[in-house]
């Protein structure tokens, strides 16, 4: 084991499989000034200086590059600096990538990776905070991938830059100078799989991204209310691990499910209509769902921090179930 | 630019298949035995064929929703093709594709795109993948007038030319997208014009002329191959039919289509000066049209013989691997 941290197991992921693989490339803006944006390509220019590519600010072409690339055998990995910017490549990842193998009949394979800086960082407002993987959790060929740890970052990388099929690789940009255990040697994580970061018997916590960590937090306090709380990383929103969330929710019987997007059609809605129609008959009390207010982020400091679901929120909802 | 006679007939046998084709398919459509989409490539031969003559099979294009004209200059399977576009499981695609999705990536046809412009950025990625590689391969993009107006025309090309990635944009101007004239809605005299403002060569051809279209198309790919860098072309050439099948072209004369019919038919054209050239004969031509007649009724015969897809295919091909959500 060795500490780094979500930037740094991300960008150990990207060499060890650029290493691997020479189809495997990285493009986007900026990413070899200073290591990118976040530090994740960092080191990458000097290593495998002919496999990556700096842009223009274009994130169609970015995208559409790398779509057609994927199809000619290459496996891109390709970085939008703000998630919010990928709304200019809609287009591409929507009609073209998650939809070529369809169409083709299974001719072609997309083995891309979008990788998506997303949710509050330094009060950026509404243009540079942005979510929404519930817009890509619609689109059937596509794959959301959302890690909250850097082993999960590293490993899950490593399997999205290996997948056959275009992953859309949702990275908090609050998170990445969290510092993790990161296992030595070949960590993989595979894409589907959630995992059960607490055991407990009394209510499960279904979280993703940054509100696995404040569940967690929420978990300890909540001992003192005298509930023990499970809860549950979902690591993957598509394909979601409907089994290992069911198995939970049935044993515990109470279900809160969180996000830092809003609610409202989000991720956390699908989650929470999964749970009420496989565990009816389990539940003892209505799914909960936590996300933010059906609103723009504001810029104001003042205004953002009731935006952002933060500990009170999970422990607040926790009691509220099991009242 | 000499073409040896293999070549000529070989262009010809193309550019009738597509005529053909493109006729049945019109009749077939009529006749309900085709549903959805059918944009028709009839009249705008010369440009598909001239271009995929330079072309081998490892060179990839990408095409656009007027698409079966691309896919038949690159050599795919007519039989495949109309069973693809009767929507049974031996189609191309097995029938989840259609006429506006149809591809054959053995073939090097990455697909026909119901997105206008959409093929662009995919070649120019097909492009990349080929310098990185470094194969000397080329990707070439097919797209209308239309298309030259999207912005992933203009993402795409700066890339192209930032990078001199190993591409052809093949502009078919063929005055109207849908039913917007390109003399009203291309700002600029015209598309070719447009190369200069990416770096990279850009030249007006004759797309109504098979020659015309042969040599500059060569020149360009032979180019991109020896590294040199993209070109744009531009052909102008015409649609004899509208937009799609049904559409009742109120926004153009009939005597226009007539003129175009009558006096800039590509094939006609193509005859009358290969036999005047004594370079092939009409004993050879009609020969080579007989052939496709054949083939193009058996390929109907084969679609309409075909299987359906089976219900279970519905989830089929969506993911490598594909999960039940629920």
């Amino acid at each position: 084991m060795k500490t780094l941290t979500f930037s740094g197991a991300l960008c150990e992921a990207l060499h060890e499989e650029m290493e691997r693989d020479e189809s495997v490339f990285v493009m986007g803006e900026d990413v070899i000034t200073h290591g990118g944006p976040y530090k994740v390509t960092d080191g990458i220019a000097e290593r495998f200086p002919e496999r990556i590519f700096e842009t223009p600010i274009a994130e169609a072409g970015i995208v559409g590059l790398g779509v057609g690339a994927a199809m000619a055998g290459m496996s891109p990995v390709v970085e939008i600096m703000y998630m919010d910017f990928v709304t200019c490549a809609m287009d591409e990842v929507v009609n073209q990538a998650a939809k070529m193998r369809y169409m083709t009949g299974g001719q072609a394979s997309v083995p891309m990776v979008i990788r998506l800086p997303c949710g509050v960082g330094r009060l950026l407002a509404a243009q540079h905070s942005q979510i929404m993987e519930s817009w890509f959790m619609h689109v059937p060929g596509l794959q959301v991938v959302v890690p909250s740890t850097p082993s999960d970052a590293k490993g899950l990388l490593k399997s999205a830059v290996r997948s056959p099929d275009p992953v859309l690789f949702f990275e908090y940009k609050r998170i990445y100078t969290s510092k993790g255990e990161v296992p030595d040697g070949e960590h993989i994580v595979p894409i589907g799989k959630a995992d059960i970061s607490r055991e407990g018997e009394d209510a499960t916590v279904v979280a993703i991204g940054p509100m696995v960590q404040k569940s967690l937090e929420a978990a300890v306090l909540l001992e003192d209310d005298g509930y023990d709380v499970e809860v549950v990383d979902v690591r993957s929103l598509s394909p979601l691990d409907t089994e290992t969330i069911c198995e939970s929710v049935n044993r515990t019987g109470h279900a809160v499910v969180c996000g830092e997007d809003s609610s409202f059609a989000g991720a956390v809605s699908e989650i929470a209509a999964m749970i009420g129609e496989n565990c009816f008959d389990s539940l003892k009390a209505p799914v909960t769902r936590i996300g933010s207010p059906h609103v723009p982020m504001p810029f104001s400091a003042e205004l953002a921090k009731h935006v952002v679901p933060e500990v009170a929120n999970v422990t607040e909802a926790v009691n509220r179930v099991m009242a | 630019m000499e073409i040896p006679k293999e070549k000529l007939l070989e262009i010809y046998e193309r550019m009738a298949t597509i005529r053909q084709f493109e006729e049945r398919v019109r009749e077939e459509f009529a006749a309900n035995r085709i549903p959805g989409f059918v944009h028709l490539y009839a009249g705008e031969e010369a440009v598909a064929v001239g271009v995929c003559a330079h072309l081998t099979d490892e060179d990839m294009i990408t095409s656009t929703h007027r698409g079966h004209g691309h896919c038949i200059a690159k050599g795919v399977d007519v039989k495949a093709m109309m069973a693809e576009l009767y929507g049974r499981a031996t189609g191309v695609c097995k029938g989840k594709g259609g006429s506006m999705h149809i591809a054959d990536l053995d073939r090097g046809m990455l697909g026909a795109n119901g997105i206008v412009g959409g093929g662009i950025p995919l070649a120019c990625g097909a492009a990349l993948s080929a310098q990185v590689l470094g194969k000397d391969n080329v990707a070439v993009s097919f797209f209308g007038d239309g298309g030259a107006n999207e912005g992933s025309f203009h993402e795409g090309l700066n890339l192209a030319g930032v990078w001199q990635l190993p591409a052809v944009f093949v502009a078919e101007n063929n005055g109207w997208a849908e039913s917007t004239s390109s003399d009203y809605s291309v700002a600029g005299a015209d598309i070719a014009g447009r190369a200069r403002a990416y770096g990279m060569r850009g030249e007006v051809v004759d797309g109504l002329d098979l020659f015309d279209v042969y040599e500059k198309a060569g020149k360009a790919i032979a180019a991109a191959r020896a590294g040199e860098g993209p070109t744009l072309l531009e052909c102008k050439t015409y649609r004899f039919y509208g937009h799609h099948e049904g559409d009742k072209q109120g926004y153009r004369s009939q005597e226009e289509v007539e003129e175009y019919r009558k006096n800039h038919c590509v094939i006609k054209n193509f005859r009358a000066r290969t036999t005047d050239e004594r370079a092939l004969t009409d004993e050879e031509l009609d020969e080579i049209e007989t052939r496709v007649s054949e083939s193009i009724e058996s390929a109907v015969a084969y679609a309409a013989d075909s299987p359906w897809p089976e219900p279970s295919d519905v989830t089929e091909d969506v993911y490598v691997d594909y999960k039940e959500v629920l």
